[in-house]
């Protein structure tokens, strides 16, 4: 319980000290927002799909969710490059819950960091339409923040080394992001739809934006299903992978 | 029984044999040098032993306790400091001890009046506050010495723990150390590059060369053996005069980048 605290409490003080992670990773979400937000906003009106805004907040607050969330698991390369790792590696604790302690921590930063964005969007103009659905908004979020935690995880753990990185952004997280439904809404059929299906983020994004606004394609209970049995499948990928690291 | 056993102990990389069928022992209480080139086996040998790594074959025990089987007990027997750092440059010298404290199971209080007296004794208790990023090599290397005393281990692993610190520095260290061996009785096996520096701490000697155990005793049995004035000399005379060429991993790669271009 003490491991897995203070090591939830290291990502945290990680976060908060480098302001300049905070605010350059909140530039890529601000863009997206403002560029597409306004630019695609009146063709999305005359299209007769309401406020473009409403619809794409969401999906930008799950992106910097998995951005930030995949980032801390792969962190687990530099630490491993420059060490730390090390230390927690040959200390007389479990490796689970090293694994849960950084997963844990790295997932509320991914929270908040969502939280920061959620915020941001609403300067832009973005109005969530049910304020008591709020808490479980958040646990969307939570939920969403673990799963990419763990994926993070698993991925690191069987990389060695960041030459892999270019690699996965490019071929897992930008798909993931763009065939998820986050930026336009999933058509009712079609090949488009049938991969978003097989992406766990659609279930994220889809219920963020049930929750916030009241857009839904999958439903709530679907993706919260979706999310919290993939998320538990992640983790235990995971700390599996975790668990073998040799150094 | 010795507090380290290790029996025809093999670790392979690829085709690459880097620790071949080794055999030694460490007793309790002993200041002991495992010295070798680079690339010789040491860091590999420090691995398998501190459960960081699984041996091909072979066996071994660390204060009774088999690395392999019981990778736990091992853990809480022995203390560390790597080759390479391995603070978290992120938090400040005390929040580094604490994390080492609360890993290891140290109740508060112990570890706030060890972390005062170590940190007090590696003359950082005045930057206790300041983040480890800003602190200069020889001061994180102090860093490590005092991390890896705070759970007061029954052995202490010292991979070149002088690299890089000036005389001033590594003469208060190894002082230090002596007292800890003498008054708590912990058992010191430690590598370095410094022969001057192994003969005058070590009590027993054990060089490696090609992952294999070309020679071991006292410094003066060295000494006598090879027919030489100096362990430098010994040294030599034991592992031949080639330079070894260390390949660069990927991760040999990264740390020179790293150290190139400096971090994030």
């Amino acid at each position: 319980m003490k491991t897995i605290y203070i090591l939830w409490l290291r990502q945290l003080k990680r976060y908060f000290r480098s302001k300049s992670r905070i605010i350059g990773s909140l530039g890529q979400p601000l863009l997206f927002l403002l560029a597409l937000g306004f630019g695609f906003g009146p063709t999305f009106q005359k299209a007769g799909q309401g406020n473009y805004m409403q619809f794409l907040a969401p999906g930008i607050i799950v992106m910097s969710i998995i951005f930030t969330a995949l980032f801390s698991g792969i962190e687990i390369i530099w630490d491993r490059q420059f060490g730390f790792l090390k230390e927690t590696l040959v200390a007389p604790v479990s490796r689970l819950n090293i694994m849960i302690g950084r997963t844990l921590g790295g997932a509320t930063v991914a929270t908040l960091q969502g939280i920061i964005v959620l915020f941001i969007s609403m300067l832009a103009g973005f109005r969530p339409v049910n304020w008591a659905a709020t808490p479980l908004a958040v646990l969307a979020m939570v939920l969403t923040a673990l799963l990419f935690c763990a994926l993070g995880t698993a991925i690191a753990s069987a990389l060695s080394d960041m030459q892999g990185f270019q690699l996965i952004m490019n071929f897992l997280v930008m798909p993931l992001f763009f065939l998820s439904g986050a930026l336009f809404p999933l058509p009712a059929r079609g090949a488009m739809t049938t991969i978003a299906r097989f992406n766990p983020l659609s279930y994220g994004v889809d219920a963020l934006r049930g929750l916030l606004v009241n857009i839904v394609h999958f439903g709530l209970p679907l993706d919260f299903g979706v999310l919290a049995v993939v998320t538990l499948l992640f983790l235990l990928v995971g700390s599996f992978l975790f668990s073998r690291i040799q150094v | 029984m010795s507090i380290i056993e290790v029996k025809d102990l093999t670790r392979k990389f690829k085709d690459f044999v880097a620790v071949d069928h080794i055999s030694f022992a460490v007793e309790a209480r002993e200041i002991f040098a495992f010295l070798g080139p680079n690339g010789a086996g040491k860091s590999t040998t420090i691995k398998m032993l501190t459960t960081l790594l699984r041996p091909n074959s072979g066996s071994m025990t660390l204060n009774g306790f088999d690395p392999v089987t019981n990778p736990k007990a091992v853990r809480n027997s022995f203390g560390i400091v790597f080759q390479d750092p391995s603070l978290d440059e992120e938090l400040t010298a005390a929040e580094n001890m604490e994390l080492h404290g609360v890993l290891y199971n140290v109740p508060r209080r112990l570890r706030r009046e060890r972390t005062e007296q170590l940190l007090k004794f590696v003359e950082l208790w005045d930057r206790k506050g300041s983040l480890v990023k800003q602190f200069s090599g020889g001061m994180k290397r102090r860093l490590e010495i005092a991390r890896g005393l705070l759970h007061h281990p029954k052995v202490i692993f010292l991979d070149e723990p002088t690299l890089g610190l000036d005389p001033q520095t590594r003469n208060h260290v190894w002082t230090y150390l002596k007292e800890l061996n003498q008054s708590e009785g912990i058992t010191i096996f430690f590598t370095t590059h410094y022969m001057d520096e192994a003969d005058r701490v070590a009590q027993r000697i054990a060089i490696i060369d090609q992952g294999k155990i070309v020679a071991s005793g006292t410094p003066l049995e060295l000494r006598t053996r090879t027919n030489t004035t100096s362990l430098e000399d010994a040294f030599l005379a034991l592992t031949g005069k080639t330079i070894r060429e260390e390949e660069a991993g990927s991760m040999e790669r990264m740390r020179m980048m790293h150290r190139a271009h400096g971090r994030r």
